[in-house]
């Protein structure tokens, strides 16, 4: 026989615990529901995993034959070769962007690698403030995908090529290669087989709408 | 004069609308090749047919020929207007040897007026006009002043309607301008006014 009082205790127990688990439920659809009103349908910001700092981008422009510099704050990785393919990246981006002045689409994905070494056989070359020869490894399907010419060829060369000498000025000298291997030309006129130096590129630049 | 129209054969150069490169390059030769005639001009052209053609052979051609220049066409759908491109090679005196890759660099002063004499006949023809400079491999081995001549439509802002470059009055215009400035160039030659 169950004492009367126990009976009691467990009526007034269940009860509660009845009550608690519908408060409870009643709790969970009011977040719930708040949640949902606070939401922001805009996109989320990117994780930036670096600190920004400003960074030049030398952009072409067809219309004039010209390259210019143009001042960005990016998010930038510390290590030199990362850093130099996040600016690279952000420079095909703003070719493939709408309103592009010098259109060639891809985009930063167009950028596989970037490799930075010591100058063969330059003075200094080796030490921590000698000159750099970068390699630059692009993507089979951005030389599929450039635009075929002289100028639009060779411009975009020459915007990669001063824009890895302004933001590492180490860089003396660059290379191509597309997919991982020499390819004589872009996109069938500008060469990729040749060292580029960057002081040469803003002599041969000097050109311009006449 | 030599004339090279780009690509040919198995290099079809780049898409043109609906013609490619090495076809809008013979034919504008080809074009071309009979307004300088016409004024007094013997003409060699690198290739008359679809053939293929290295740019060592390019090169071969025209150093052999003892031009007094060379123009080495192409075509574009990129930018506007004409684009002049000289070789980036730094100029050198000429010597009786000189590098393969590199023998452009002597005449490369000479390469630079030609093309100011282009410029100024493509702009008094109202065709918009970039210059630059880049490597040119054929070009960069060629003994005599040469200009690499790529050709896109027009799309100027004062142009009344852009002109694709299948345009035969664009086409025209190009060409007449381009037989302009050799005969310039050709008279500056004979009164020693060149570099």
């Amino acid at each position: 026989m169950i004492p009367r009082h126990q009976t009691v205790l467990f009526v007034v127990l269940f009860a509660a615990s009845a009550i608690m688990g519908v408060l409870l439920w009643n709790q969970l659809r009011r977040a719930h529901d708040r949640l949902l009103r606070g939401e922001d349908s805009a996109p989320t910001q990117a994780p930036q995993v670096a600190p920004a700092e400003q960074a030049t981008l030398m952009v072409a422009n067809d219309a004039d034959n010209t390259v210019q510099p143009r001042i960005l704050t990016l998010p930038l990785p510390q290590n030199p070769e990362a850093r130099a393919r996040a600016i690279l990246g952000r420079l095909l981006d703003l070719y493939a962007a709408p309103e592009s002045t010098h259109p060639v689409p891809g985009g930063a994905s167009s950028i596989a690698e970037v490799f930075l070494l010591p100058v063969a056989g330059a003075s200094g070359s080796g030490t921590p403030d000698g000159p750099e020869l970068a390699v630059v490894n692009l993507t089979g399907a951005f030389a599929a995908s450039h635009p075929s010419g002289l100028e639009t060829e060779s411009l975009t060369v020459l915007s990669i090529c001063e824009t890895l000498n302004a933001n590492l000025p180490r860089v003396t000298e660059v290379r191509f290669l597309v997919d991982g291997q020499p390819r004589a030309s872009l996109a069938g006129h500008a060469d990729l087989m040749r060292t580029y130096l960057t002081n040469e590129n803003t002599a041969a630049v000097g050109g311009g709408r006449q | 004069m030599v004339l090279d129209a780009a690509h040919g054969g198995d290099d079809p150069g780049g898409r043109l609308g609906g013609d490619t490169e090495k076809g809008f390059t013979l034919a504008f030769s080809i074009r071309l090749r009979s307004l300088l005639a016409a004024r007094g001009f013997a003409v060699v052209m690198t290739r008359d047919s679809d053939s293929s053609i290295d740019s060592d052979r390019r090169a071969d051609i025209v150093d052999h020929a003892g031009s007094q220049a060379c123009l080495s066409l192409h075509g574009s759908m990129s930018g506007s207007g004409v684009h002049l491109l000289v070789s980036s090679l730094a100029p050198i005196q000429e010597t009786r040897l000189l590098p393969w890759k590199t023998a452009q660099a002597a005449w490369v002063l000479r390469s630079v007026s030609l093309a100011g004499v282009i410029n100024s006949a493509l702009s008094h023809a109202s065709v918009p006009v970039t210059l630059g400079r880049m490597a040119l491999p054929a070009i960069d081995s060629m003994t005599c002043p040469a200009v690499a001549v790529e050709i896109a439509p027009d799309r100027s802002s004062d142009s009344e309607a852009p002109s694709n470059l299948d345009n035969a009055d664009y086409q025209a215009r190009v060409a007449d301008a381009l037989a302009a400035a050799l005969v310039e160039w050709r008279s500056e030659s004979r009164e020693g006014h060149q570099p």
